[in-house]
């Protein structure tokens, strides 16, 4: 059977009426209009401005989005809030190469780039130098559904990392999103460009943190392109009250490599849709999940490696842990069409549940129509192994510390292909806070 | 008289409501070496587990009395810091676990519950080089994952480099010669054997004399349908390797009275 999925996994323009989705307008109606912005900026704001008003909030009818009801969230009123006091705690790796948001707005106090090698811009969008086509990239990749179509249109400022070409940058970047919504449920829509230019290799952090109740409207496109390498971790430690809906979006040329180390565990409610598009030969894909819920979570993982050409590698595997009552879903999409002849696709899922009131969803997808293919793919379920604590205990360990091990075992998998050490520690005491009762 | 360190009495033990341990007793003292033999399925690492506490049995009747104290209600780290060891017939593998960390959680847990201070990283890699020595084991098996694509034999050896390091009062070896070369076997017991003090006691199972040539036993106990039908010295080892288990069967008749 022949498939064509990329486009139609994306939410198509409803050919019936405009649908009124005061949800979405509300939010809009409040986000400002940068005057300054270029034309094409605006132009393109401006047309996803009009396609969401074609498009409504998704609900459990629509096949993407079944295992989620986002009635909580379009029932809250959020309100774009402005710049707040705030701290930091930079990463002591990328102390001068940080570029801290406060609820979307760009803090020049808490930041700092003075790190930085020759051929690198890391800064606003407003900053960029004119010899920069940022236009080129904007906005070219991250498909249309509605919540991109939502940042796209009501976004304000946009952070942006760019690496000339042959640039290779040793020091990690961090960027940081930080949200407060302490004393009013507040909106913020982060919208990051990462271009990677040929022969260019990096390495960077982007993290979601916060307070209180608010929703965080992320996109991220991120361009790798000729032999260019990205090693890219996306922390997601939101607050306990709040609403993530991400998307990251990149598009590799022939030769790159790009690596993803997708971490969840904070949030109310999560989605992230982690899009890969190969367009070269001989592409090197890796995403690495870990989703840890607890409590009252919700995390959606929904991702798709699109490969079109010969000599590719996709390695994908997402790890969740699920206590309490907490769920996890996750759904990936692997499509390895006809073009794409000698590549090599792999995907895994481990579940690892420990509560018999958590709920996990997985949908692991290998679509192939190419048939010189090396594929693979699987999820699987699984508990603590009680003769494996019996085993920690029987050397001393208490049920809770033996517990403990193996639950930082399973992470670990993860964990320990992060090349930050202090960032490494930091999620694992993370986990280990989520998981202690 | 030397102290008693474990003494089982009429100890019954089920699994899943199905009774395995039928009536079990046995009295290892100070300095003692006790082996357990016995057919495939007469209940040998029933025994070992449930003196270590498994959640899996539940024990009927009887009691295990330790150092003076009935341990049945402890918890089996609480068991394992009190100085009970048990060596498994299948130590398990955990990817991801660390051995290394591993081990230092254990002895550190011991610390703890013995009223001292923790030990950290640096003083522990100290500690841990010595005891490999009594093993002979290479240290880059403390970077692996525990017991992870360890063969059969350096499973046991990594048993053993545990046991060294914990240095506990009662030591159950269960199986621990099976699987093993005869390099492996000498280098595991010399092990055991540099680690033995008067104050300790140990119990040994095994389904070969071979072992108890390098791991003198004091007494031989053979324990047949879940109970120790007939015990004496290590002479009976002897007798059970030329004689196989046969001989002792209309004995267990009589006793059990059927
Ligand atoms: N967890 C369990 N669930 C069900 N049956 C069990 C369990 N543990 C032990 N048994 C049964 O209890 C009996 C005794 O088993 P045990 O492992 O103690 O024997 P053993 O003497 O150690 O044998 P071997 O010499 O083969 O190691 C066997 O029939 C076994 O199947
Ligand atoms: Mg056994």
């Amino acid at each position: 059977m022949a498939v064509q999925i990329p486009l139609s996994t994306i939410s198509q323009v409803d050919p019936n009426p405009i649908v009124e989705d005061t949800f979405f307008a509300g939010l809009l109606e409040q986000c400002l209009v940068n005057e300054a912005a270029p034309q094409w900026l605006q132009d393109i704001r401006q047309q996803s401005k009009s396609w969401l008003s074609h498009l409504s909030v998704p609900t459990r009818k629509d096949e993407d989005w079944r295992f989620i009801d986002l009635s909580p969230l379009t029932a809250t009123k959020f309100v774009v809030s402005q710049d707040i006091e705030t701290v930091y705690q930079s990463l002591p790796e990328a102390k001068h190469s940080c570029l801290v948001f406060v609820n979307g707005i760009y803090n020049p106090n808490l930041s700092d780039v003075s790190g930085l090698p020759e051929g690198v811009y890391l800064g606003s969008l407003a900053n960029l130098p004119d010899d920069y086509d940022a236009a080129k990239y904007f906005s070219q990749q991250p498909g249309a559904d509605a919540f991109t179509a939502l940042n796209t249109a009501g976004g304000n400022e946009v952070a942006v990392i760019w690496a000339d070409k042959n640039t290779v940058i040793e020091t990690p970047i961090h960027l940081v999103f930080i949200a407060d919504g302490k004393s009013e449920s507040s909106f913020a829509q982060p919208r990051t460009l990462i271009v990677g230019s040929t022969g260019s290799s990096m390495a960077l952090v982007e993290e979601y943190i916060g307070t209180g109740e608010y929703f965080t409207n992320a996109v991220t496109e991120v361009f790798v392109e000729g032999n260019a390498r990205v090693n890219h971790t996306r922390l997601q430690q939101e607050s306990d009250h709040s609403y993530h809906i991400g998307k990251t979006a990149i598009s590799q040329d022939r030769d790159s490599q790009y690596t993803l180390h997708e971490i969840n565990l904070g949030a109310k409610l999560l989605r992230h849709n982690p899009e890969v598009w190969q367009q070269g030969e001989q592409t090197e894909t890796n995403l690495n999940g870990l989703t840890v819920a607890t409590g009252e979570q919700t995390s959606d993982s929904h991702s798709i490696i699109a490969l079109s050409k010969p000599h590719g590698t996709t390695n994908q595997l997402h790890k969740c842990i699920v206590g309490d009552r907490a769920h996890t879903v996750f759904n990936g999409k692997v499509f390895v069409p006809k073009a794409a002849q000698l590549t090599d696709a792999t995907q895994l899922n481990r579940n690892l549940m420990l509560s018999s009131k958590a709920r996990v969803d997985t949908k692991p997808e290998l679509q192939i129509t190419a048939d010189n293919v090396k594929c693979a793919h699987g999820a699987t379920v699984s508990q603590l192994e009680a003769e494996e604590i019996f085993y920690l205990r029987s050397r001393g360990l208490s049920e809770d510390d033996a517990n403990q091990l193996l639950i930082d075992a399973f992470a670990a998998e993860i964990v320990d292909r992060i090349p930050l050490e202090s960032l490494r520690s930091k999620i694992t005491q993370t986990i280990e806070q989520k998981v202690k009762h | 008289m030397s102290e008693t360190i474990l003494s089982v009495r009429n100890l019954t033990a089920n699994v899943d409501g199905i009774p395995i341990l039928k009536g079990v007793n046995l009295e290892i003292k100070a300095g003692e070496v006790h082996a357990i033999m016995g057919r495939n399925g007469s209940g040998k690492s029933t025994l070992s587990k449930v003196i270590a506490g498994h959640p899996d049995y539940e024990i009927t009747g009887g009691e295990i009395i330790y150092q003076g104290q009935n341990i049945i209600d402890l918890e089996p780290n609480e068991r394992a810091n009190s100085g009970i060891f048990l060596a498994f017939q299948y130590p398990l593998a955990i990817p991801g676990v660390s051995n290394l960390d591993f081990m230092r959680v254990a002895y550190n847990a011991k610390r703890k519950y013995q009223g001292l201070e923790e030990v950290d990283t640096f003083d522990f890699e100290d500690l841990i080089e010595e005891k490999l020595e009594v093993v002979k084991m290479n240290p880059s098996f403390l970077e692996r994952s525990l017991n992870e694509g360890f063969s059969g034999g350096e499973k046991k050896r990594n048993e053993i480099l545990q046991m060294a390091l914990l240095d506990p009062t009662l030591t159950i070896l269960d199986e621990i010669d099976s699987g093993l070369d005869i390099d492996a076997l000498r280098i595991v017991s010399d092990g055991v054997n540099q680690l033995k003090t008067p104050e300790k006691g140990y119990l040994v199972i095994t389904h070969y004399q071979r072992l108890l040539d390098y791991i003198e036993p004091n007494f031989v106990h053979v324990m047949q349908e879940g109970k120790i039908i007939t015990s004496g010295g290590k002479e009976l080892a002897l007798e059970l390797e030329s004689r196989g288990y046969e001989f002792l069967d209309d004995k267990s008749g009589t006793e059990v009275g059927v």
